[in-house]
């Protein structure tokens, strides 16, 4: 674990030097991440314009609803920085067979693919999500307790781990395919469900998504249940959506580990 | 396209092979092309949801003149006008050939780049129809509750036309974005700019007209007039706003007009791009 913990640290320094080598680069991408972000801010304020709450009686108020896309951004900000960039090369590493020189390696191939580089410039929308979700909170009515505070971090991992365990199991299927140039681009749609409170969903075709997007693919529970702690009155029925998060995290993690090794045993190398 | 080849006959055979060229790459990987065509709709799904929680919390009938199922139209239409307006790929790949000198075969060649250009470009949006028809006629015969009685002939036909015309300024736009290229090693973060103000202006996020009562500080002028004075509405909201019938009449064929003249102003600003950078171009080795 230490050999591990180790490597991963020299991986993430050797990313910050070269990062830090092409500065005006590195800023410039945190500015056109934070351009992004922006624009969603931008979006929601718009859309508070004409309502006073996400869903009637839901209690996705103005500030409750900005801690919700504050949640966002920080598990987001986590996944895209440490996980996101090696997923990314995978594709490419299958079609041309690059793919071997990791598997001959006297590491996990897993932990080499998903963890050897770091985008730094994607922790910015993190650190404004912390400041978003500090200027949500210091307006609520009810400031939350000791219990959602500590909680909270706990939550957020498990969405990052939620979110790891799904990226782990596209990767795979990067290596089923031969290609999956839409890996970016499935994982943005998917996520795209997370971004909202989970009552939206709701009506005849609402319920099942909401369902499937619980229990089959836990994404709702990704940003809502720790957004819920922190935004919504703490209540003893909260204990279960908390319970929910670790359950899903912990099964997701194990279920993407053996799928991935299974796709790995079908790997069949494209180089000569 | 009398550059692609001296006679007729050649310059069908020319766009015949692209096509086909096209064609057998689309399908080489043919899980990831399905797959991603079909994930496409999963962001309107959403959208769906969040403004029916919207509309249920609010006592309105309609958001800046959109009922829910307008909103619901509206993004649908908003897929089919970026079908044709979007062109992923066009400016980083102009910008990338001029970088690792592949462009200097265009140079030495009888064929017109950017003539090349839309003729690749239009071969591979046909083979996207082609495979997309079927998921794209699947979706709007689910949702299609949620539209409007379908318009006249005159407003299919005026939406059409601005169809195609998006897909030309789409085209252009990119295609003159691309060429920056010659100025600039590095022209990504740029790109990265322009899909964000793309991705807000253009309407594909939300109808212009909510931005009607967002002021800019001008006297009389809100955020949506100053909107309407660019020309990226054209790729995403005007052809969903003549279908749902948001533009009628003399300003439907004003719109129509002022379409082609950003069309046309595009099409001169790429070729002047062309022609200077390529002048001021210099390719090193073999």
């Amino acid at each position: 674990m230490g050999r591990y913990l180790g490597i991963f640290l020299t991986f993430a320094r050797a990313c910050l030097v070269r990062d830090m080598t092409f500065r005006a680069n590195f800023l410039l991408e945190c500015v056109t991440s934070l351009g992004w972000m922006s624009m969603n801010l931008a979006f929601y304020l718009l859309v508070f314009t004409f309502t006073a709450e996400i869903g009637r009686g839901t209690g996705w108020t103005r500030e409750p609803f900005f801690a919700f896309v504050a949640t966002g951004l920080i598990v987001n900000s986590i996944v895209q920085a440490f996980f996101m960039p090696s997923a990314e090369e995978l594709t490419e590493l299958v079609r041309t067979g690059g793919l071997d020189a990791v598997l001959v390696q006297p590491l996990d191939a897993q932990f080499l693919l998903s963890l050897h580089r770091v985008d730094y410039s994607s922790l910015a929308n993190g650190l404004v999500g912390v400041g978003l979700l500090g200027w949500a909170v210091s307006r609520f009515a009810e400031p939350p307790g000791p219990v959602a505070w500590l909680l909270y971090p706990l939550l957020v991992l498990c969405g990052v781990a939620i979110l790891y365990a799904l990226i782990i199991m596209l990767a795979a299927a990067t290596i089923l395919l031969g290609r999956n140039q839409s890996l970016y681009d499935f994982w943005f749609y998917l996520t795209n469900f997370s971004r909202y409170p989970a009552e939206i969903y709701s009506g005849p075709w609402g319920g099942p998504i909401r369902a499937l997007c619980t229990f089959v693919i836990p994404i709702l529970l990704v940003v809502n249940v720790p957004a819920r702690v922190i935004a919504q009155p703490f209540t003893a029925g909260s204990w279960g959506g908390v319970a929910a998060a670790l359950a899903a995290a912990a099964a997701m993690l194990v279920v993407s580990r053996v799928v991935f090794q299974a796709a790995l045993a079908k790997y069949r190398s494209a180089s000569s | 396209m009398s550059d692609v080849g001296p006679r007729p006959l050649a310059g069908l055979r020319a766009w015949w092979t692209m096509l086909a060229i096209c064609l057998e790459e689309r399908l080489a990987y043919r899980g990831d092309f399905i797959l991603g065509t079909a994930m496409r709709f999963l962001p309107i799904v959403t959208q769906v949801f969040l403004w029916t929680a919207v509309f249920s919390a609010s006592s309105r009938p309609d958001i800046a003149g959109y009922s829910r199922n307008d909103i619901v139209a509206y993004y649908l239409l908003t897929m089919v006008s970026r079908a044709f307006s979007s062109m992923p790929g066009l400016a980083g790949g102009i910008a990338r050939s001029v970088r690792d000198g592949s462009i200097k075969k265009y140079l030495v060649q009888p064929v017109d780049y950017v003539g090349f250009l839309l003729a690749a470009r239009i071969a591979h949006k046909v083979v996207y129809y082609f495979v997309a028809a079927l998921p794209f006629a699947v979706i709007f015969f689910l949702c299609r509750g949620f539209f409007p009685p379908a318009p006249d002939g005159v407003t299919i036909l005026a939406f059409l036309l601005s169809l195609v015309l998006s897909f030309l300024l789409g085209f252009f736009m990119e295609a003159t974005l691309g060429m920056l290229g010659f100025w600039f090693l590095e022209v990504s973060s740029v790109i990265f700019a322009y899909m964000l103000v793309q991705y807000l202006l253009s309407g594909h996020m939300f109808p212009i007209d909510m931005l009607a009562g967002v002021p800019t500080g001008i006297p009389g002028t809100s955020l949506a007039d100053i909107v309407r004075w660019l020309p990226f509405e054209y790729t995403a909201y005007f052809p969903s706003a003549v279908w749902l019938g948001k533009v009628r009449g003399w300003a439907l064929v004003r719109d129509l007009a002022i379409e082609s003249g950003w069309v046309v102003v595009m099409a001169l600003a790429c070729r002047v791009a062309w022609r200077r950078g390529t002048r001021r171009y210099s390719a090193f080795g073999g």
